[in-house]
């Protein structure tokens, strides 16, 4: 009885949190987007008793919610019905099930395994099964198309992703998430916190990480499985109303969860980043950091255009891959490396950094060898 | 190396973000409509209207004489005009027919400007107001003649160019009528004396030539 009630509050818990954050990172992300591009953002939504205040348009989302809860649900006459209905509700249940192993803050967590990433990664990876049976059901040109692009994209983009944690997993030791949180705790002279990405393994991994996260939540520039101006809206060109809203959500709960895997394996998780900060509650941090990496997500969103397929899998394979392979052995050293002192020690950084940068200015040439500005034979 | 454009990308949406705080009159070029309202071009037109001289008199002083070349002219048929029966007196004094209904279908209307252009009398001018949204598509939005009578000042406010352009048009209109009516009063006089001096000369001629009639002046 007791488990149950413990089980059921840490859900509705996760629930309204990440509800919540989800309904304000959108109106948060329409407003970032609206600014880089000098305009003003959705900024007219009030509150229905009170028209003259308008709260910045900050109650746009539960304006959208209704609106999107209020639609007529279509569902195509060719479409496979339990599939089309299923994949929704899949996708919205396995985006949620990743937040279980996430520590949100010191003893702050749902579920503690001993395989936490593992078990992560295992329900991750049901988005390409989802995106796929939404596509398949639809009986949609389109979204077939959307859905082959994305099994594409995501197969290229797991392998990257799973190889950028590795290194992780290597040095600390263990598979659950709040060891890896606690083996990033202390200061190096009292002011340089032991994170993950204070190492150099650490920033390769995390870059590697952070590219396959964007190709792995479809956000721009790999949006290809939705791309607009190509295939309309891909898988979810026969959604609509509630269906297409629990797809909107599963997308920014797949991206939330997988920033806040970044977070607790390479930015220390819920630690604070000063000795003197760690007064403030852990959780604050930990939300701190999930929201200014979901902020680089919305700029690199305002910022990059999309790719095509071939360079979006060049970049997977030639790039990202063997560039988190040579940081696997790199960061094996490392950790064999461990208990040298002294002067060795600098030779040891050294030595880790100059192994990364070579090998990504080396790969970043072979990756760019033969692509130049495309001149114009008939025009200016 | 690989990624520095990214960084430059970066750098340059990152100015734009901050800029749009920094410096909004410049980056913000977005006008918040119902609060702040863009200015409109001298030239803009959206409506027809129909001008009268005398704001508290709209009718009377209705500019229309009921030709209907607007009618004829309109390509979407957007007017509707019935004649009058009797005749009232323009501007310059002369007796004209005058629009009984003059209706105009906005919902019909393409804003051409056919009709302000053939019209004439200076009489249908294009509006500039454009906010005549309202629930009902029928009857709201068929405007009839007491709706689109607008006072001449209404048309020197949104076009002053064109109302200086109209208004001398009129005046000279009405100065020529004056001369009109000064020289054929004065020709009148002069057939007035002439008769009477006739007259004069007929009393001193001999009775049995009085009895033809005097000349007429018709």
């Amino acid at each position: 009885m007791q488990w149950l009630v413990h089980h059921l509050i840490t859900i509705v818990a996760i629930l309204a949190v990440f509800g919540l954050f989800f309904a304000f990172l959108t109106i948060i992300e329409r407003k970032f987007l609206a600014r880089i591009q000098n305009r003003r953002g959705p900024n007219r939504a009030g509150l229905p008793w009170a028209p003259k205040f308008r709260l910045w348009g900050l109650t746009q989302p539960f304006a959208d919610a209704v609106k999107s809860l209020t639609k007529e649900d279509i569902v195509p006459d060719a479409a496979d019905r339990i599939l089309h209905f299923l994949a929704p509700v899949v996708v919205c249940t396995f985006a949620l099930m990743t937040f279980a192993v996430i520590p949100f803050g010191q003893n702050l967590i749902a579920v503690e395994l001993d395989a936490g990433v593992l078990y992560f990664f295992a329900a991750g990876a049901t988005t390409e099964l989802t995106i796929f049976m939404a596509g398949w059901a639809s009986h949609n040109k389109y979204s077939l198309l959307s859905a082959m692009r994305a099994l594409a994209q995501l197969i290229s983009y797991e392998l990257p992703l799973l190889l950028a944690v590795v290194p992780v997993v290597l040095l600390t030791g263990t598979l659950s998430t709040m060891g890896i949180v606690e083996a990033q705790a202390g200061y190096t002279l009292g002011f340089i916190p032991h994170w993950h990405i204070f190492t150099p393994w650490g920033v390769a991994a995390f870059l590697v990480f952070f590219i396959a996260t964007l190709a792995e939540t479809n956000r721009s520039p790999f949006d290809l499985p939705e791309a607009e101006s190509e295939i309309i809206a891909g898988h979810l060109t026969e959604y609509s109303g509630f269906k297409y809203a629990l797809f909107f959500m599963a997308e920014y709960f797949g991206m939330t969860a997988l920033c806040g895997l970044g977070v607790t394996l390479f930015l220390g998780g819920w630690q604070a980043p000063s000795p003197f900060l760690t007064f403030v509650p852990s959780y604050l941090w930990f939300g701190l950091k999930l929201f200014l990496m979901m902020l680089l997500l919305i700029w690199i969103r305002g910022t990059l255009l999309r790719l095509r397929i071939d360079q979006l899998t060049r970049l997977s394979w030639k790039l990202l891959v063997p560039l988190a392979l040579v940081n696997l052995v790199n960061a094996a050293v490392w950790s064999l490396t461990a208990d040298i002192g002294g002067i060795a020690q600098l030779a040891r950084w050294g030595l880790s950094l100059a192994v990364i940068v070579t090998t990504f200015v080396l790969l970043g040439r072979r990756l760019g060898r033969g692509l130049a500005p495309r001149t114009y034979r008939y025009a200016p | 190396m690989l990624g520095t454009g990214i960084i430059k990308g970066l750098a340059v949406t990152a100015k734009n973000f901050f800029g749009t705080y920094t410096n909004p009159e410049e980056r913000m070029t977005t006008v918040s409509y119902p609060e702040e309202k863009a200015p409109i071009g001298e030239h803009y037109r959206s409506f027809p209207f129909l001008v009268c001289d005398d704001e508290d008199k709209p009718f009377d002083t209705l500019r229309c004489v009921a030709c209907t070349i607007c009618e004829k002219e309109c390509p979407p048929q957007c007017i509707y005009i019935v004649k009058s029966t009797d005749k009232k007196p323009d501007h310059v004094g002369k007796p004209q027919l005058y629009p009984v209904v003059f209706d105009i279908d906005v919902s019909v209307c393409m804003s051409c400007g056919i009709c302000a252009e053939v019209c004439p009398f200076e009489s249908i001018k294009m509006d500039k107001d454009f906010e005549i949204a309202t629930d009902n598509r029928f009857e709201d939005l068929l405007l009839s003649r007491d709706q689109l009578a607008k006072p001449n000042s209404h048309y020197q406010k949104i076009r002053p160019t064109d109302a200086a352009v109209s208004d001398a048009n009129l005046a000279a209109q009405r100065v020529a009528a004056e001369e009109k009516a000064k020289a054929k009063a004065a020709k009148d006089a002069a057939a007035a004396a002439a008769a009477a001096a006739t007259k004069a000369e007929t009393a001193e001629a001999p009775r049995a030539e009085a009895d033809t009639p005097p000349p007429s002046d018709a």
